[in-house]
């Protein structure tokens, strides 16, 4: 039989995983054989092989009862291995556990100590409930067992019986309590955490436990003053563990009770003054004794101190200690924001730190600091910090920021500019919904529309390629391009810039060309060129070469009406020429969409021309009974007298396009407007065609037609509808 | 609480794995597999604390070997760092010098003083010296 070693060395000079795998077949033929046989010579020896297989991944079920009966033979080496292989193969879950109760409760009444010690070791580590239960009276009779190693390894033991069964708390209180007057560190330390889980197991155990505060008070006195001891010096503290232990079960007893938490107050701030942070050690004890502070009764003095120290493991060059400071001090906000602030610029320090964990919890604490104090320059600074950070923290320091804005922003044009400033950082990282919002700040502010376009128009210049920028841009020179070029609503802080009319409708030319800009881009570009064109009549024919220029513009235009895609508006609040545009949505075929409820851009512009429906609605009416008047012919251009009052003149060259469905309103309640404005004739005549031919299938009277799926219905705020599909 | 403790090399092999909370074998080597995932492409740089699904991983690096402690969430980071180095000091006494494959051939009595060092998932003892005496008395018991 070979021995454990060999099979080790065996195995490891194997060279691939087959001829691992193969030598440990081998041997666990050899092992189950030996099992079978209940050979007892080598079971010691099996056992170890065994457990070396199971380390290494294999699976090896055949060696439990070998466990089982090398637990229950005599001598303390079978055991040793038994309880050994007893924890590696087994856990408390399985039903042969139940078998080893009898075993236990022998070896825990043994006469030598050592087996009684494998026992509670095993115990501790993979009882079960019923185990537990089955031997709790052992364990607590061991509480008082005359050697100090029994008696730890009983209390950790009774630690894991009472998590596993809470009811047998109230068995163990009053020895657990004899414990805390040890003197052995070993016994001391274990008792403390014994106590420490009672409290959190039974309210019982805990009003118990506070007698004993002043007891405990003074103990860590006496570990803290205590002199040099080799045995238990770590760093130069004595038993550094012990400390911590005590610190923490003062935390347990002082929270909720100003009795408690008043004892405790003179060792709290002697540990925090007097505790050397060199060392690992000690910044330990510091740690667990800032948390004590923060936990217990109110006591103004030593929060001060705690959050000093904070503030100093703040600017400790160790990365641990500063990861440990920033999640301490997010707790400390709710305790005491004031204290807070006032490292907020090293706070700021770890937002800009090489490691991301650290980054991330100092960009959390920073969120939690801001206040309608500090946004401007809290803000300020992140947005510096924004231009030199690396790519995978830049989303999320833009969500931050953005969402830091949209809270706190004391007034629109800072709100503004400072969104402004992030899109041109990082327009590509920001959601849909921020700039969204933009927008509707930006409209519903109207004495800053000026402003906000001309600046957009400087921000394009510089950063173009982000694509929310260029978004929010081009959808503002579209709405307020006459601003932008008649330098209307100067704010004094602005110098002044010329910007023709031309260079306004080149700014958009340049984004539908590129490569770069995606449907939704091109769609909101067209969109604007549609509203420019009537505001600046000297560009119309420009710009309608731009839209006739086939292959950049129609093909993505015709993509678009193949798309359900809502966010494409042709209508606007400010009508070109006069009335309102609704494109026919036959589906697919028109420049049309789908609507999807919810969809952000399709409910901005409703949000944003809401209020002039109501004159939109009264314009609309009269063009349409006007222009239904006159509509027997396939063709018509809108002129003159058409106009309804208030509306400025409509641009020559545009060509409007009046579908034939037109003919089908008057016996309509509501309006029925299945027009197509466009500028490009070949478009339009396409356009005509099909809707010519839809309206007028062969053979139909127009009667049948009414309500029918083709043609929807207007709607005074211009934006598109689906086919009514039957 | 302490709910594993962890012993990898490079490589990924386990060289000690002990639990204190109840998992399924396949579990296990899941969760074997993802803290070494994890622990290993950690810069040297950054902190030794790492959020593993709903606890947290504490890690050092001696030489070749990670040494892993999962916890609670709650518990304090830097005392558990400190347990760590404890560790590692009691097996260099006990092995004199360790190295890698001594704790290889050897993995039955490693298992013996982490079981002194601690039970339950709590600290047992913290005198280095009482744990280097109590295994001399149970290598004796062995004879």
């Amino acid at each position: 039989m070979v021995h454990c070693r060999d099979m080790i060395r065996a195995i490891r000079a194997c060279k691939t995983a087959a001829e691992e795998r193969a030598v440990v077949r081998k041997e666990s033929a050899a092992i189950r054989a030996a099992v079978s046989e209940n050979d007892q010579d080598y079971s010691h020896r099996n056992l170890a092989k065994l457990m070396f297989i199971h380390m290494l991944g294999y699976p090896t079920h055949f060696g439990q009862m070998e466990c089982l009966k090398l637990i229950a033979s005599a001598g303390f080496p079978e055991k040793r291995i038994g309880y050994l292989g007893l924890m590696l193969l087994l856990d408390e879950r399985q039903e042969v556990l139940m078998l080893v109760t009898n075993s236990l409760k022998q070896d825990l009444n043994h006469s030598n100590q050592y087996i009684v010690g494998l026992a509670l070791c095993a115990l501790g580590n993979i009882c079960s409930a019923e185990m537990a239960r089955d031997l709790a009276p052992e364990v607590e009779r061991l509480l008082q067992f005359r050697d100090p190693n029994i008696r730890k390894k009983a209390a950790l033991c009774s630690i894991r019986i009472i998590r596993k069964v809470p009811e047998l708390a109230e068995n163990f209180t009053s020895r657990a309590a004899a414990l805390l007057s040890e003197k052995h560190h070993g016994v001391l330390i274990t008792g403390v955490q014994l106590c420490t889980d009672l409290c959190k197991v039974s309210t019982e155990a805990l009003e118990y436990f506070r007698k004993y505060t002043e007891g405990l008070v003074k103990t860590l006195k006496d570990v803290g003053n205590s002199s040099y001891s080799p045995e238990y010096d770590i760093a130069g503290i004595t038993d550094p563990f012990l400390h911590i232990r005590l610190l923490r079960l003062l935390r347990v007893l002082g929270q909720g009770d100003i009795d408690a938490s008043d004892c405790m107050n003179d060792i709290l701030a002697q540990v925090a003054t007097k505790t050397e942070s060199n060392k690992n050690a000690g910044n330990a004890i510091l740690y667990e004794c800032v948390e004590t502070i923060m936990s217990i009764e109110d006591n103004g003095g030593l929060r001060v101190l705690a959050i000093n120290i904070l503030g100093r493991f703040l600017s400790n060059r160790d990365n641990n200690i500063r990861y440990v400071a920033l999640n301490m001090l997010m707790k400390a906000i709710t305790v005491d924001a004031q204290a807070v602030q006032r490292h907020r610029a090293t706070i700021l320090e770890c937002v800009k730190d090489s490691d991301a964990s650290i980054r991330k919890r100092a960009l959390d604490l920073v969120f939690l600091l801001v206040n309608d104090n500090n946004v401007k320059s809290l803000t300020k600074e992140l947005i510096e910090y924004l231009e030199v950070s690396e790519q995978e923290f830049k989303g999320d320091l833009t969500a931050k920021i953005c969402s830091i804005v949209e809270k706190f922003s004391p007034e629109k044009i800072w709100y503004i500019d400072q969104m402004l400033k992030v899109l041109s950082e990082a327009g590509n990282l920001v959601k849909d919904e921020v700039w969204h919002a933009l927008i509707v700040v930006i409209s519903n502010a109207s004495d800053l529309h000026g402003y906000t376009v001309r600046s957009l128009y400087r921000a394009f210049q510089k950063s173009g390629e982000q694509e929310s920028l260029v978004r929010v841009a081009v959808w503002c020179i579209g709405e307020y391009g006459e601003m932008l070029v008649n330098n209307v609503q100067m704010l004094d802080i602005e110098e002044p810039m010329t910007v023709t009319e031309f260079d306004a409708v080149d700014v958009i030319e340049i984004v539908i060309k590129r490569h770069s800009s995606d449907i939704t881009t091109r769609a909101m570009s067209l969109i604007a060129l549609l509203k420019l064109s009537s505001r600046f009549p000297s560009c119309s024919h420009p710009a309608e070469e731009d839209v006739k220029s086939n292959s950049q513009v129609t093909r993505p235009l015709q993509k678009i009406s193949k798309e359900p895609d809502p966010s494409i508006i042709s209508g606007s609040s400010r009508d070109l020429g006069g009335s309102s545009r609704v494109v026919g949505a036959e589906d697919g075929h028109h420049l049309g969409c789908t609507q999807s409820p919810g969809d952000g851009l399709l409910a901005l512009h409703r949000k944003v021309i809401k209020k002039k429906r109501k004159r939109q609605k009264k314009n609309q009416l009269w063009a349409v009974r006007r222009r239904n008047q006159k509509l027997w012919k396939r063709e018509i251009s809108i002129e003159g007298d058409l106009q309804p009052p208030n509306q400025p003149t409509p641009v020559e060259g545009l060509h409007h396009l009046i579908s034939p469905a037109l003919r089908l309103s008057p016996s309509l309640e509501i309006p029925f407007e299945v027009h197509v404005e466009w500028v490009g004739d070949e478009f339009s005549d396409m356009l005509n065609k099909k809707v010519y031919a839809e309206a007028h299938p062969p053979s139909q009277s127009l009667g049948s037609l009414i309500g029918g799926p083709k043609f929807p219905r207007a709607c005074s705020s211009g934006a598109f509808f689906p086919p009514i599909r039957a | 609480m302490i709910r594993f403790i962890m012993l990898q090399n490079r490589q990924g092999k386990t060289r000690l794995a002990k639990y204190y909370i109840p998992l399924e074998e396949s579990e296990k080597h899941k969760v074997e597999y993802e803290v070494h995932r994890l622990v290993v492409n950690r810069d040297p740089k950054f902190t030794n604390f790492v959020e593993f699904r709903t606890h947290k991983v504490i890690y050092r690096r001696y030489a070749g070997l990670f040494f892993s402690i999962c916890v609670d969430i709650t518990d304090n980071e830097l005392a558990y760092l400190e347990c760590i180095h404890l560790f590692v000091e009691i097996l260099d006494h006990f092995f004199s010098n360790v190295c890698e494959l001594d704790l290889v051939f050897n993995f039955h009595k490693v298992y013996l003083i982490l079981d002194e060092f601690i039970l339950a998932g709590e600290l047992q003892e913290t005198s280095k010296k009482a744990i280097v005496e109590r295994m001399g008395e149970l290598e004796k018991q062995e004879l």
